[in-house]
């Protein structure tokens, strides 16, 4: 069997790095305030984008049953705000449209 | 143990659970799909112990099955994960009090689903707490990978699919109560929305520099349209 190594540490490289820089040089810097609402947005706007990417990239076959899912936690939570029971709910939807359909 | 340190650590494994339960299913996909891919198990293991992020680690299989060299795979690895920068960025606000000597461990354990539960956490970050969330989901993953080798079997397609979309939902479970403080998160989020699947359905960036740039650009657009004190920068 051929080894992986390489290629491994190089991933793992590629990844951790930009992992750890911000976190290095912007947690003792003095930032203007324009530039710490900036990094506050990304939650938000990463958030959406995931989500986004999700049901946008999710297999044909599976795109309604994404879709529903994700929206049917989004609205639970936010009437309920219980995070595991928006989840559960979101999967056992999922599952129902996945195999109705 | 002092008394609130166990207790931070009790809430960090209540804030990691979504992760811990979403992660587990999808590593398994992953060890089985490693081990289809002639991936011995040692590797199966470092892979989802020194890279762990399971978007790259799925693509980098891809890319082994399609031939592509070690220095492309890496480069790919690379591109996709790089959003992990702005997500680590954004952390680094509400890390502050936190000794720089644990940032490195931090660090390590910042995942597109560690970032939420930290960012979105109603308790002030802190050390017990970061590292519960952290280092049980990277558990999860790394565990699942192995048992997925092993077993060499996934659940059910539509089942494994559900649970896959657990994630996802744990995403949307932590944005969509964040709409009641106001419309202009809702705004922000619709904003983004839009801008993404412009930037994804043009293809002038592929690859990871989709999410990146839309990252980027979308924050950007909110630090200039949104008002100040609209409460979007409460969390």
């Amino acid at each position: 069997m051929k080894s992986y190594l390489l290629l491994i540490i190089g991933c793992s490289l590629v990844t951790y790095i930009p992992r750890l820089l911000p976190l290095v040089f912007l947690s003792n810097m003095e930032l203007s305030y324009k530039r710490k609402r900036f990094l506050q947005f990304i939650p938000y706007t990463s958030l959406t984008i995931l989500i986004i990417r999700g049901i946008i990239t999710a297999e044909s076959s599976m795109m309604v049953a994404t879709f529903v899912g994700i929206g049917l936690a989004g609205i639970v939570a936010y009437f309920k705000s219980n995070l595991v029971l928006s989840v559960a709910a979101a999967i056992l939807a999922s599952f129902a449209i996945a195999n109705l359909m | 143990m002092e008394r609130h340190t166990r207790k931070n650590i009790q809430k960090g494994a209540i804030a990691a659970l979504p992760v811990i339960l979403g992660y587990f299913p999808v590593a398994i996909a992953f060890g089985l799909l490693a081990k289809n891919t002639g991936l011995p198990f040692r590797d199966t293991g470092l892979f989802s112990i020194l890279v762990y992020a399971g978007a790259s680690q799925f693509m980098a299989l891809d890319l082994i099955i399609g031939g592509v060299s070690t220095g492309g795979i890496i480069l790919a690895t690379f591109l996709l994960n790089l959003r992990h920068l702005m997500m680590t960025a954004s952390l680094s606000i509400k890390l502050r009090d936190i000794e720089s000597k644990f940032l490195p461990f931090i660090a390590y354990g910042i995942t597109d689903e560690t970032f939420s539960v930290l960012s979105f956490s109603e308790e002030k970050l802190n050390l017990p707490f970061v590292l519960t969330v952290n280092i049980l989901s990277n558990a999860s993953w790394v565990v699942g990978s192995l048992i997925g080798f092993l077993v060499g079997e996934i659940l059910p397609q539509s089942l494994q699919s559900s649970l896959g979309i657990g994630l996802y939902a744990m995403f949307a479970a932590l944005l969509f109560p964040n709409f009641k403080n106001g419309k202009s998160t809702l705004l922000l989020s619709i904003m983004t929305a839009l801008i993404y699947i412009a930037i994804y359905k043009s293809k002038l960036f592929t690859g990871g520099w989709d999410i990146i740039i839309g990252i980027i650009l979308s924050s950007a657009l909110g630090v200039f349209l949104i008002k100040e004190d609209s409460g979007v920068e409460e969390n």
